[in-house]
């Protein structure tokens, strides 16, 4: 009886002990691991060019570089937006579209003449407003907030945008 | 002469001391003799082999991926050119990518292949059950490898591939936005992302995997190889043991009486895999990954074209649904064939709903993989002309017509003479269907899918165009 109360103690202690060491090797890699999840998304404005740049009633594409990359990210750190002005001033100058397609986020593409964003993925269409045209996507075109600043337009930084956030 | 006669006893007795002194006898010599039917001594016994060649592809991805691994630099500034430079500068480097490359693809071929043999053999019912559950996690690491895989490419298919993935995900309920962020690690795909895939696809995964294989083998072994099914012969969970155990106490030993044939099919496919490679050599990168690049294309390798299909022509409004529940029900069934099926005929001509399981799928995924090769739904986004044929002798106002047929991008999605994109009706013989009101009305408003164009068109430009669609006919 006694022998067997020991046995029982010795092998809850090993089992105690091993889910200890699994919790001391764990716990900081997992919290290393989910870090990402909780850091605090890029909320920066970002200059894409003049003003100037922006000819009315065209839609163009810029490209913004992430303010404080991984020194090893390469091209990665960069991201393109759809800028269209709209307006010669006022709150609805510009629209800055992200390239992301809202069905799976391919990069849509700008077709001047037919004035429509083209995704090569599924074949998403968008009007030059960003509203959906056809095809699978099931929202508009993400936008992103600007604000002139001096002759400049700056935009701000975004996580990638999934239909949730939208 | 003594001494060259004792030299060549020496391989054999250095052999045999090994042996001994290791306890090979007792451990890896009992495990590959252990007893397998009789049965598979006859030409049945080549359907028992799609396993092991599965285990000798395996093998020669852990090797050339080491091999890789010793090239290829895992940083989003670096990667695709230390690949290139694997591709076209380390001698032998297109080999062994290639090796690697065609040896993903064998896996996911022989890995189904084995999968369909063991379900039409009932060989996943009792007392084997495990083996299949473990077999179907293989299955999932299997894929998950050969995706993991593609996007270790860094070009820009794997770029947007990411993008994808990630925007799948998010449509996961409650989680998503979680799992999203945690498969792009962090708010973009950018630094943080590549090191986390290719950690993945060399440690993790691999990890599980030789994990799982130890522990199919050892429920292979542990079990014993199912008997060739007989029509009429049931599984019943009271007798089976008994029986199988009488069966085994006249069976043979798998080595080496099973498994040469286990040898040259495992040698084959490695043959075959190495053979490709030194003819086609590595694929080629895609373009470098530049996220500002909006020409992209993006597809995946060819065994995912299918579900590539299926996000382009399923209706959007099931689209969650699909790209969530489809996949997780697939596995989920998978898992649940052995407890659903326990016991009962195993032989596939008394199960005709387990061919039709089988078949249905087969053909649904082939002929979604067509689709997504021909992908008919993509506009033509890189411009072209309208051939010879249909602008020669065009007087205005066709000509110009025919012009806004190209410049505004009709042709990016309708066909005429096959020339231009197939994700609209062709309209070589519009002029023959529709009149010139319909025709106004069409392009103006739109509608079944397709943009108006009412806002891009002037209405003389309108007029031009309908008047140009009025003489096909």
């Amino acid at each position: 009886m006694n022998e067997l109360s020991r046995r029982k103690f010795l092998s809850r202690l090993t089992v105690g002990l091993t889910a200890a060491i699994s919790a001391i090797v764990g716990l900081p890699i997992v919290g290393y691991l989910v870090a990402p999840l909780f850091s605090a998304p890029p909320d920066d404005l970002v200059p894409v060019g003049a003003i100037t740049d922006f000819p009315l009633g065209e839609t163009k594409l810029v490209s913004i570089r992430d303010p404080s990359p991984l020194a090893w990210a390469g091209q990665t750190a960069d991201t393109a937006l759809w800028v269209r002005r709209r307006e010669q001033s006022g709150p609805q100058m510009f629209q800055v579209f992200n390239i992301n397609c809202t069905h799976l986020g391919c990069p849509v593409n700008w077709q001047a003449g037919a004035k429509l964003f083209l995704c090569p993925c599924h074949g998403g269409v968008y009007y030059s407003d960003g509203s959906v045209a056809g095809g699978p996507p099931p929202r508009r075109l993400f936008e992103r907030e600007w604000q002139v600043s001096g002759d400049r337009l700056l935009v701000r930084q975004q996580p990638l945008p999934t239909v949730k956030q939208g | 002469m003594r001494l060259l006669r004792a030299l060549a006893k020496l391989p054999r007795g250095v052999a045999s001391w090994l042996g001994e002194r290791f306890e090979f006898e007792d451990s890896v010599m009992a495990v590959l003799r252990h007893p397998v039917p009789r049965e598979l001594e006859r030409p049945v016994g080549w359907w028992y082999v799609l396993g092991s060649a599965t285990l000798g592809i395996f093998v020669m991805q852990v090797v050339t991926g080491v091999g890789l691994a010793m090239t290829y630099v895992p940083a989003p500034n670096s990667a695709y050119d230390s690949l290139q430079f694997i591709s076209h500068g380390a001698t032998l480097g297109s080999v062994v990518r290639g090796m690697h490359y065609f040896g993903a693809g064998a896996m996911v071929i022989l890995v189904l292949a084995h999968m369909t043999q063991v379900y039409l053999f009932g060989a996943f019912k009792f007392p084997r059950e495990a083996n299949w559950l473990t077999g179907s996690l293989l299955l999932l690491a299997t894929l998950a490898m050969a995706f993991t895989g593609q996007l270790l490419r860094w070009d820009q298919d794997a770029f947007w591939s990411i993008v994808v993935a990630a925007e799948q995900a998010a449509r996961a309920p409650v989680i998503g936005g979680w799992l999203a962020s945690l498969v792009v690690a962090g708010a973009n795909v950018g630094g943080a992302t590549l090191t986390r895939f290719y950690a993945t696809h060399v440690f993790l995964i691999p990890a599980a995997v030789f994990g799982l294989i130890g522990l199919h083998l050892y429920l292979v072994v542990k079990r014993g190889i199912s008997e060739p099914p007989v029509p009429g012969i049931v599984v019943d969970r009271r007798t089976y043991r008994a029986r199988y155990e009488a069966m085994l106490a006249r069976g043979i030993p798998f080595w080496p009486d099973a498994a040469w044939r286990d040898a040259i099919v495992a040698t084959a496919a490695v043959a075959v895999v190495f053979v490709l490679a030194a003819i086609f050599g590595a694929p080629e990168l895609g373009k470098p990954p530049d996220p500002t690049n909006v020409l992209a294309d993006p597809r995946p390798d060819w065994y995912f074209l299918g579900y590539f299909a299926v996000l382009a022509l399923i209706p959007p409004a099931t689209e969650s649904i699909v790209i969530v529940g489809l996949p997780l029900f697939a596995f989920v069934f998978l898992f649940l064939v052995p407890l659903l099926w326990p016991d009962g005929e195993r032989h596939w001509s008394r199960r005709p709903a387990a061919i039709a399981a089988v078949a249905l799928p087969f053909i649904a995924y082939a002929s979604l993989t067509v689709a997504g090769i021909e992908s008919p739904w993509v506009p033509k986004l890189e411009g072209g002309t309208l051939p010879a044929s249909v602008t020669q002798g065009l007087a205005e106002p066709e000509r110009r017509g025919a012009d806004l047929f190209v410049s505004k991008a009709c042709f990016a999605c309708h066909a005429i003479q096959s020339a231009g994109g197939r994700r609209g009706p062709d309209l070589t013989h519009v002029g023959s269907r529709l009149n010139r009101d319909q025709i106004t009305a069409r392009i103006a408003t739109g509608g079944g899918g397709m943009p108006a164009f009412a806002g891009s068109l002037t209405p003389s430009e309108l007029d031009d165009l309908t008047t140009f669609l009025l003489t096909r006919k």
